[in-house]
């Protein structure tokens, strides 16, 4: 046979059907449903009378638009209690798992199927929202969807799709200390661009990948999309299995012993063709932080903010002109002269258990800067219940952070937490648009022990130096 | 869906790349109800002041590009969130197909999905009609999906590629899901084959 890919293995086991042009009916073994992508995929389902084909292979949550502050206060916006409800409606009326915001389950979307032992090596999972590459850490061919294909998913357990080709992102040698799965993600990027992944699945392979811990390959392959890639996926490992083991809906006695037979086939053959290749140095890898509205646009943390006049390529050049005027940036400031506002710590990129154990490593015994506001939102019930067992929370309300209920918070400002105009802050999450994380809000991109180190310092501070 | 038609239309140029879907439609307008008007919302940020008044400078704002059915886009259109909304927001302010170099992968797919044609065209092409709507506004692009061609305003015609089986969606206007749907017996044999194969796969 001939060698495959990862992605070409756990492709093949879920082609129902192929057309002669190579369009593929696919099977999907797991699908997330959150509040905001779901409303009008209910509704069509409603309208025509059809039902959820595989209710027990889907899995609904709150996580955008749910405040962070008490849940027992009423939700402000009155639009975003309304897909809330009608999502607790529509779980109830098709048969389906729900998660409510009441919940200690309940969290972002990508941080509790992992919990829960949802997601597993070898599935296909899709959702409604771009960052289900996540998912990919686990070895599982995972993608965001749109709303039609939600409805198409929950009537049909299938989506109608074109394979990708097969890109492989190798990163050797051991990542210096405090430098982070985030720094490695944003250094991936920074190589290829927002469009460098377009058309194609990522696999991360290499020693960096290899000694990662999950909640860290979460990260990278959580930001797939940021480089254009819909899909990002870790072969599964040992640290893969270990995590899974145990958790509530993962296989148990014999079916684990079986599920660990096919899992343990998940890897590329020697030989498997690859598309792309890049191949990148860890241990060169500094802490980075992005100048711009671009997740390309990073620069390590003790360099500058480039010069237009610095950039030679035409149409990067303007992109430049256009993202230092909304920034406030000139160009030539040294990253660590600037300040920032608010810090916000948390996301399905950074909201997870480790994550927030770096962050009371870094801030323990320190003091929020008085000029920055900063918060932390755990990225579910569960993550929080442990930060609170370990005692991190009181690191963090002694050092002045903010320390919230789980949910998406700040990442894209659609409930109330949100930059106003002209805040600058730096930020754990994925997208650091025009507007993102607030109307004319500026973000900067950045691990979470960077986060940590600028809230204390109340700017930029280069982590690898900080005592 | 309605039939994709003929189309011969002012075109919109937009020459800034990775226009992420956060532009097109920021988030804050995911809480509305299907049953609004999207077109209202498109661009929202870049197209209107915090006041509700529109921006002078942002090119759907004057007079002869109002009237747009055709976007061109420089290179990596609709990148980002996976908000099928922005598309939502493109067709109801009456576009009916975007051109560029490249899209965001999940953009292209739902664009396909509601009526809204994604053409890719070489960049070099792309380069050349944005600047011949941005020198002479109100100029109008042809796109004829069955014959698979666009043509610029000088009369230059652009072959694009697209494969037959959304095109067939889209000019017959039918849902995909009713196709699948039809397949319902396929696919059940292929769970039961596979609960076999994957029993720890519930």
């Amino acid at each position: 046979m001939k060698p495959r890919t990862l992605y070409d293995k756990i492709w093949d086991d879920h082609v129902v059907e192929e057309q002669p042009d190579g369009t593929c009916l696919l099977y999907i073994d797991r699908h997330l449903v959150h509040e905001v992508t779901s409303p009008q995929a209910f509704e069509g389902l409603r309208l025509t009378g059809r039902k959820v084909h595989a209710p027990e292979k889907t899995l609904c949550v709150v996580d955008h638009n749910v405040p962070t502050s008490d849940r027992n206060l009423p939700n402000p916006d009155p639009e975003s209690t309304q897909q809330i409800a009608y999502l607790a409606e529509n779980a109830k009326l098709f048969g389906l798992e729900y998660y409510n915001e009441f919940d200690k389950r309940q969290g972002i979307v990508h941080i509790i199927g992992p919990e829960q032992g949802f997601t597993l090596p070898g599935t296909t999972i899709v959702c409604g929202d771009s960052h289900t590459a996540t998912h990919g850490a686990f070895g599982a061919l995972a993608y965001g969807i749109g709303t039609s294909e939600v409805e198409h998913v929950l009537a049909t357990q299938t989506l109608i799709q074109s394979k990708s080709k097969n890109f492989l992102v190798q990163v050797d040698g051991k990542l210096p200390d405090n430098v982070t799965p985030k720094d490695v993600i944003l250094a991936i990027i920074g190589e290829i661009g927002t469009a460098g992944g377009t058309g194609y699945a990522i696999e991360y392979g290499g020693e960096v990948f290899r000694s990662m811990s999950m909640e860290g390959r979460m990260t990278v392959c959580n930001m797939s999309i940021e480089g254009g890639a819909r899909a990002g996926m870790v072969a599964p490992d040992a640290t893969t299995f270990a995590y899974i083991k145990d958790r509530p809906k993962a296989p148990k006695g014999a079916a684990w012993e079986q599920a660990l037979r096919y899992w343990e086939t998940l890897s590329s053959d020697d030989g498997a063709h690859f598309d792309r290749v890049l191949k990148l140095d860890g241990a060169k890898l500094p802490p980075l932080v992005t100048w711009g509205t671009s997740p390309e646009q990073v620069i390590s943390v003790n360099g500058r903010v480039p010069r237009l006049e610095d950039i030679a390529d035409d149409n990067k050049r303007r992109a430049a002109e256009r993202s230092l005027a909304y920034m406030g940036l000139s160009g030539g400031e040294k990253v660590t002269d600037i300040k920032l506002d608010r810090v916000f710590i948390g996301s399905c990129t950074n909201g997870r258990i480790e994550d927030l154990r770096e962050v009371a490593r870094v801030v323990d015994g320190k003091t929020v800067n008085a000029a920055v506001n900063a918060m932390i939102v755990p990225g579910s019930g569960l993550v929080k219940e442990q930060a609170e067992a370990e005692g991190l929370d009181k690191v963090f309300k002694a050092a002045g952070f903010d320390w919230r209920e789980p949910g998406c918070s700040m990442c894209l400002a659609m409930n109330p937490d949100k930059l106003s105009p002209g805040e600058r802050c730096a930020s754990t999450s994925n997208r650091n648009f025009e507007g993102r994380q607030g109307y004319k809000g500026r973000t900067h991109l950045v691990s979470p022990a960077m986060a940590a180190a600028a809230a204390i310092a109340g700017h930029f501070v280069d982590v690898r130096e900080w005592r | 869906m309605k039939p994709f038609e003929l189309l011969d239309a002012v075109a919109l140029p937009i020459e800034q790349a990775n226009v992420d879907t956060d532009q097109v439609l920021p988030a804050r307008y995911l809480q509305k109800p299907r049953a609004n008007d999207f077109g209202q919302f498109l661009f929202r940020d870049l197209r209107f002041l915090k006041d509700g008044s529109e921006e002078p400078s942002f090119i759907l704002n004057r007079e002869p590009y109002r009237a747009s059915r055709v976007v061109v886009a420089a290179r990596n259109f609709g990148c980002g969130s996976s908000r099928e909304h922005a598309v939502w927001a493109l067709y109801d302010y009456g576009v009916r197909a975007v051109i560029a170099p490249s899209f965001g992968d999940i953009f292209f797919a739902n664009s396909l999905k509601n009526g809204l044609l994604p053409i890719v065209l070489p960049e070099d092409v792309v380069a050349d009609l944005l600047k011949v709507l941005v020198a002479a506004p109100g100029s109008r692009i042809g796109v004829d999906l069955a014959q698979q061609v666009v043509t610029a305003p000088d009369g230059t015609r652009h072959a694009f590629h697209i494969d037959p089986f959304p095109k067939h969606c889209l000019l017959e206007g039918l849902d995909e899901l009713d196709y699948t749907l039809s397949q319902m017996d396929r696919i059940i044999r292929f769970e039961r084959l596979y609960d076999v194969v994957m029993p720890a796969m519930p």
